[in-house]
């Protein structure tokens, strides 16, 4: 019970961390950019652009944080047994993420949030970067430090320990396993920034048309340009989550066969495998009742050859209990089947609706029908759902192992913390992070609303008789909090 | 060299930094309502921390990496051992990091006030835990000889646990305190003169008697600790005395260096009475955790070494940078509508 609740512990509090994570990853970048594009044009839009979705940025940026420091306790609270065995090896990662990648971000996020008045221009600009690289970097040391659980390498077992022993980092940083899963998460990370850029700015351009009181002139080219950005984003990074998940999904077929079974509903081993559409599957017997398939595509997925094998279920089932002793090997199939689905189909409908957008959008087109602005929309949380469904994927797909072939989840929870404890930390989290979360979207939806005005009000008219423009360098104050 | 050594003092330097940075910013924030009068010198503490509590934060993070990495074992053992003031710790940090971003978003007096109760929670509480939390290191807790800490609540609040608690807040209080005089002026700057003055007469005797009291407890399990660390635990003394005479003089600059050795010869002495255990076992010596059975094998050591060697120089160097961009004082006249 405990260990259930510890589960349902790590999975919600991960997947809450994870909705912020990406958009943090992206935005960084995204802001870095527009603030390098003021400082090489000196046009006030791209100042404007950038304080307003800087604002969003750090709203967002502050859960990102919190919810991570959680992240870095619960291995110790909930999973001591895991930590001791393999504090050895996953520890190093960790600690490289807050020494190589922490220290930049919050140092450097604080100059940026703070320097503008104190700092020359171009160090400035450089602190936004340094905090965008900083996420990135991040991101890498954690995603290697998971991709060790899914494909350990570089580590033995100390026979008078029975510890993991740590015998070659470069392994473990190089694991294929690690820089595809990066490539696949950091991609699916722009997808949400852009989506998330371009469903801000459809959002306004629909309140321009549909909302009554018209906004400053200005506005709509500007959200024009960042609903195109936002497009472009998304599409460029949108065909790379895809061919990296092609690699995950050859990965996947290696290293762990019964993950990719699973997701598929494939009981038995097949030679030009068909990609289900849509099964229902008897989990009692091992088989399907009703399997709609697109011949081969499986095969061609997992092996890259439209007639190679793809291993089923009972098959791995069968060899694992040979190799590790009888026990239940077999994940929860109906969540991985529908996880993938959901995951490949939502996130590519937000892939496909920037393709699209970036179409209708050309040459100075704008949509007349208000459904296609509140599709914009939608494709946001399309995506962040996406990424869920493929974390659940991942993990889920691993039990019962938390480091596959090595340790057991149920052997991985610590011996010592009661079922109250486990209850109690389980119901704190849940309470304050629902608490957050509308707070969050309240205040991300009210600088929405308010718009670019409100982080930089224009210039009165009539302070300016002779037209000469906005000044870009009024030197904005910083005291922010 | 002795790798196991080298990473118990990397260790313990990491949590020293976290203490004396985080020490002031925690001080900042449980006093918002004490030196704050209105909601502009509130402000006004705010951000004079604003820029750097999130760099601070951390090198709790690596402190606890660091840990994770080279001691598993101690990692596992101790964060699952004191579960509940480590949720409490986590939950205050929560709700403080999001207050200090989120409380200057929107322009109303019940929104504020509610993120000023969440920012001095938030403060108050960890200054208070961590004091909790490094004194039962230091006195030991019941564990088996799988390393499983078996500890009640009430076991974790002893006597000598709530005055390690007690202290560390009251410390923080006066290093915060010091912080604002040297950091901010005008009326903020002078009650927060005042209040580290004054507070330091409650603070002193409640240091000497922690001092004492963990001099004591090293002595009796006859750990390396009790001969070397007694002058140290006279140097905290002394540095707070010294901290709090200079802070009423005026000398703000040299008054923080002074708070700031004060929490650092703290934490020095804290360490050195553990080691070379890392989790002593009260239920029997023999079940403890010692920087040998719960060290990392030397390949992660020396990994982690040529990392900590090449990347914590820079670290302290940017981070320095960044406290020297904000060098200047703030005050009510910075405040005035800005967003
Ligand atoms: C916008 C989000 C998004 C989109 C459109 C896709 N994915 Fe994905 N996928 C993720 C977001 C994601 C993720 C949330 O980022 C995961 C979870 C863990 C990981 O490595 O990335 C993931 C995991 C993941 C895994 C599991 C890796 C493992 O457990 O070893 C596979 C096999 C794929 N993906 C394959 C694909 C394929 C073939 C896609 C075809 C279009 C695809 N993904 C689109
Ligand atoms: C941020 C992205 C991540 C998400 C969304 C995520 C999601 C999940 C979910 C849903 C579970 C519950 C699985 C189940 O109950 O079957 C879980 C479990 C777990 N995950 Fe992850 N995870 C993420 C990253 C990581 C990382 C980076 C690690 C390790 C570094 C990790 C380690 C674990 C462990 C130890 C468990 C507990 C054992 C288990 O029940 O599987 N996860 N995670
Ligand atoms: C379960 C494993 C995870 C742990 C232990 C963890 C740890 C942390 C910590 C401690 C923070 C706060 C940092 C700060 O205060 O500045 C954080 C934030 C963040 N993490 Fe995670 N994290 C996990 C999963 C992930 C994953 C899978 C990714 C990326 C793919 C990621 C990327 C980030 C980013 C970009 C932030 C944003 C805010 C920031 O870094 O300051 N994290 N994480």
């Amino acid at each position: 019970m405990a260990l259930d609740l510890a589960r349902w512990q790590f999975g919600i509090t991960t997947i809450y961390h994870f909705l912020f994570v990406p958009l943090t990853i992206g935005l960084a970048v995204i802001v870095a950019s527009l603030q390098t594009a003021w400082h090489r044009t000196g046009r006030t839009e791209y100042l404007r652009a950038t304080k307003f979705f800087g604002k969003l940025f750090l709203i967002n940026f502050a859960m990102g944080v919190v919810t991570g420091i959680v992240q870095e306790f619960q291995f110790g609270m909930n999973w001591s047994a895991y930590s001791t065995f393999v504090g050895d090896v996953f520890g190093a990662p960790l600690a490289m993420e807050a020494l190589l990648a922490f220290f930049l971000e919050s140092t450097f996020i604080g100059l940026w949030i703070f320097g503008w008045d104190k700092l020359p221009r171009r160090v400035h600009l450089a602190c936004i970067w340094a905090a965008a690289i900083g996420t990135n970097l991040s991101a890498y040391f954690i995603l290697a430090a998971n991709a060790w659980m899914r494909h350990p390498v570089g580590y033995d077992v100390d026979p008078t320990t029975g510890r993991a022993r740590l015998t070659d980092i470069w392994a473990v940083l190089a694991n294929d396993q690690a820089w595809s899963t990066y490539l696949h998460v950091v991609s699916a990370a722009f997808v949400i920034a852009g989506l998330f850029v371009a469903a801000v700015s459809a959002y306004k351009l629909m309140k321009e048309r549909w909302g009554g009181r018209a906004p400053h002139p200005d506005e709509h080219p500007l959200f024009r340009r960042t609903l195109r950005a936002g497009f472009a984003v998304t599409m460029l990074a949108g065909s790379v989550v895809v061919f990296s998940g092609d690699h995950q999904a050859k990965l996947m077929a290696q290293y762990e066969p019964m993950k990719l079974a699973g997701a598929e509903a494939l009981w038995t081993q097949e030679d030009g495998a068909g990609f289900s559409l849509f099964a229902v599957g008897d989990i009692q017997n091992g088989r399907n009742h009703v399997n709609i398939q697109v011949p081969k595509v499986l095969s061609f997925l997992a092996t890259g050859d439209l007639e190679g094998n793809v291993q089923g279920i009972n098959d791995v089932r069968a060899r694992y209990e040979a190799v590790f002793g009888p026990g239940e090997y077999m994940p929860n199939v109906g969540v991985l089947y529908w996880a993938f689905r959901l995951m490949m189909g939502l996130g590519g409908a937000g892939i496909a609706i920037s393709v699209l957008g970036l179409w209708l959008t050309r040459k100075g087109r704008l949509p007349d029908h208000r459904w296609m602005y509140r599709v914009v929309i939608a494709a946001l949380p399309a995506a962040l759902v996406a990424n869920i469904f493929g974390w659940i994927l991942t993990e889920m797909g691993r039990q019962p192992w938390t480091v596959m072939g090595e340790l057991l989840t149920a052997n991985s929870v610590s011996p010592g913390v009661s079922l109250a404890e486990v209850a109690i930390s389980l119901g704190a989290f849940t309470a304050i992070y629902a608490v957050l979360a509308v707070i969050e979207a309240k205040l991300l939806f009210r600088y929405i609303k308010a718009g670019p005005a409100a982080v930089m009000p224009y210039p009165d008219p009539a302070a300016d008789p002779d037209g000469a423009g906005e000044k870009t360098d009024d030197r904005i104050p910083a005291f922010v909090y | 060299m002795d790798l196991p050594v080298v990473w118990f003092v990397a260790v313990a330097f990491l949590w020293t930094g976290y203490l004396v940075l985080e020490g002031f910013d925690f001080g900042v924030g449980a006093l918002l309502p004490v030196l704050g009068r209105d909601d502009t010198d509130r402000r006004v503490m705010i951000n004079s921390i604003g820029p750097v509590w999130d760099g601070n934060e951390v090198w709790l993070i690596t402190a606890v990496g660091a840990t994770f990495a080279a001691f598993p074992a101690w990692y596992g053992s101790m964060l699952s051992g004191l579960y509940l003031p480590m949720l409490a710790i986590l939950l205050a940090l929560i709700a403080r990091g999001v207050a200090f971003e989120y409380r200057g978003k929107v322009d109303d007096v019940a929104w504020r006030r509610r993120w000023d109760v969440a920012i001095v929670a938030g403060s108050t509480v960890p200054a208070f835990l961590w004091g909790v939390v490094f004194a039962n290191l230091v006195r030991g807790l019941p564990m088996t000889a799988d390393h499983v800490v078996t500890a009640t609540l009430v076991e974790l609040f002893s006597p000598y646990a709530l005055l390690g608690g007690t202290l560390t807040l009251a410390l923080f209080l006066v290093h915060g305190a010091v912080f604002l005089s040297l950091k901010t002026d005008g009326p903020v700057r002078l009650r927060a003169r005042r209040f580290a003055a004054g507070a330091a007469l409650v603070v002193v005797p409640l240091l000497v008697g922690f001092l004492g009291w963990t001099q004591a407890l090293g002595g009796s399990r006859g750990s390396g600790g009790a001969d070397w660390t007694l002058p140290v635990a006279v140097v905290a003394v002394l540095a707070l005395i010294a901290g709090s005479a200079l802070v009423a003089r005026g000398r703000e600059g040299r008054a923080f260096s002074a708070t700031a050795v004060a929490v650092a010869a703290l934490v020095v002495v804290i360490f050195g009475s553990l080691f070379p255990e890392v989790l002593p076992s009260t239920t029997d010596p023999a079940f403890s955790l010692d920087i040998r059975n719960a060290a990392s094998a030397p390949y992660t050591l020396t990994v982690m070494s040529w990392i900590a060697l090449v990347a914590l120089p820079v670290v302290i160097g940017y981070q320095t940078w960044s406290y020297w961009v904000f060098r200047k004082r703030v005050t009510r006249a910075d405040i005035t509508g800005a967003h």
